[in-house]
């Protein structure tokens, strides 16, 4: 069938190096996006007007912009508007911390108002203060419910870099192209082949993830049930 | 930036707005085709089908939608299936967004409490006749918040078409940037036109969201 390129020279290797680099932007959005969007849950719980005009605009601007138009903006508009050339990889990974910090911080402050009022009372009946009550018993429940959802952003984050190819970001569907126009003449079906095999690589990151977000969740809610019970 | 130059780009803006618009909306209705065929597959636990759907809703969401694209424009010509740019981005997105509308689908057909299905079996409806009459017109109320997010999405995601060289929003932005250097302008216009197609969708969802939230 001609799929016999896929096993000469550095192909596998070259590929799995492209994954590398999509798997590294990915851990780096996300590594930045879980502290910046926990600061910025919490702060959207705050009462304050300004505020929470700012970061609703925030967040409604990225919700409404394609990540695609997120990493143009960054890739493009930094250079022209402030003047940093940022190479492909950095733009990517500011793109998608900005995108994840958006999500995350809706989520964290989702969580924390979901948190029950009893919890709050509790809590200040012994002898708890303020911010003793948020550090030690609002958080760690929110966070802890924060974790499916999480991890389907990285799933949903590691799809998304396959856009970075597109300013210029050598990664693994990148590569893929590369691959394809080497082969080109002596293997026609190249291009067949090869797509068929960056799905699957895909696929071979992304679906383990969404299986463990699918089981944490179940288990969450087996454990609120548990606890309702009881 | 140089408002006479936004001014003499809008032009080109409108026309690739009408190819996002356009792709998108196809897009839309072979997901919402797809995500009912589904959602009804799996409700109905047909034999063989059932696992096809799973497969596919598996495949289709664990993998990135330019992969798809690219699959279905560069690799599918090899076996002889020549598609249109066009085509390809419709099918592309019906195929993504089929998975997401049939989830949505799926948890609005199994939260129709049983005695509908009850009901409509005594007074003598088939399963066919029930679905169509009794049961999609409750779930269909249900489903709508997440379907209208999920319409945000896919008009979202069309903007990887411009990888097929499809002339959208996203690709003329690029083209402006690459060939005059204007790109403080083409960004403007790319995210002002965005915001005017997705802004109201956006609306609608919530205003559809409470509304149905409210009522029950």
């Amino acid at each position: 069938m001609g799929a016999e390129f896929l096993f000469q020279g550095a192909t596998i290797e070259r590929l799995l190096g492209g994954l590398l680099v999509t798997m590294r932007i990915s851990l780096f959005s996300v590594a930045f996006s879980i502290p910046l969007g926990i600061v910025m849950g919490v702060l959207f719980t705050r009462k304050n007007r300004v505020l929470h005009v700012i970061l609703s605009f925030y967040l409604n601007f990225i919700r409404v912009m394609p990540q695609l138009v997120l990493l143009f903006l960054v890739f493009f508009g930094s250079a022209t508007s402030i003047g940093i050339n940022f190479s492909g990889e950095v733009a990517s990974v500011i793109a998608f911390t900005l995108w994840g910090t958006a999500e995350l911080g809706d989520l964290v402050r989702a969580a924390i108002e979901a948190t029950p009022r009893q919890q709050y009372w509790s809590a200040y009946v012994l002898g708890l203060s303020r911010r003793q009550t948020f550090r030690h018993v609002i958080l760690p429940q929110a966070l802890r419910s924060m974790i499916p959802p999480c991890v389907n952003l990285i799933t949903r984050i590691v799809k998304t870099t396959s856009l970075c190819m597109l300013i210029g970001v050598v990664e693994v569907v990148r590569v893929g192209q590369q691959i394809i126009d080497f082969n080109r003449f002596e293997y026609p079906y190249a291009a067949l082949w090869t797509y068929a095999v960056l799905g699957l690589l895909y696929f071979a990151v992304c679906w383990p993830l969404s299986r463990l977000a699918r089981w944490l969740e179940a288990n969450n809610s087996l454990r609120r049930r548990h606890r309702e019970r009881h | 930036m140089n408002w006479g130059l936004v001014g003499s780009y809008v032009p080109f803006f409108v026309a690739a707005a009408q190819v996002t618009l356009y792709i998108s909306f196809g897009g839309i209705v072979l997901a919402l085709l797809v995500g009912l065929l589904c959602a009804v597959v799996r409700l109905w636990k047909v034999p063989v089908l059932e696992q096809l759907v799973g497969a596919y809703i598996e495949i289709s969401r664990n993998t990135p939608s330019l992969v798809q694209l690219f699959f279905l424009y560069f690799g599918l010509p090899k076996l002889g299936i020549l598609l249109s740019q066009e085509a390809c981005a419709i099918i592309c997105l019906g195929f993504l967004g089929g998975s997401y509308m049939a989830e949505a689908f799926r948890a609005a057909l199994e939260a129709v409490p049983a005695v509908q299905h009850e009901s409509a079996q005594v007074l003598g409806l088939t399963r066919a006749q029930a679905m169509r009459h009794v049961i999609l017109p409750i779930a269909m109320k249900q489903a709508t918040p997440s379907v209208v997010a999920n319409v945000v999405f896919l008009v979202k995601e069309s903007s990887v078409v411009s990888g097929i060289a499809l002339a959208d929003l996203m690709y003329v932005a690029k083209d402006i940037i690459g060939n005059n250097y204007d790109t403080l302008e083409a960004l403007f216009l790319l995210v002002v036109f965005y915001a005017i197609i997705l802004i109201p969708v956006c609306l609608l969802g919530t205003y559809v969201e409470r509304r149905f939230t409210n009522g029950r």
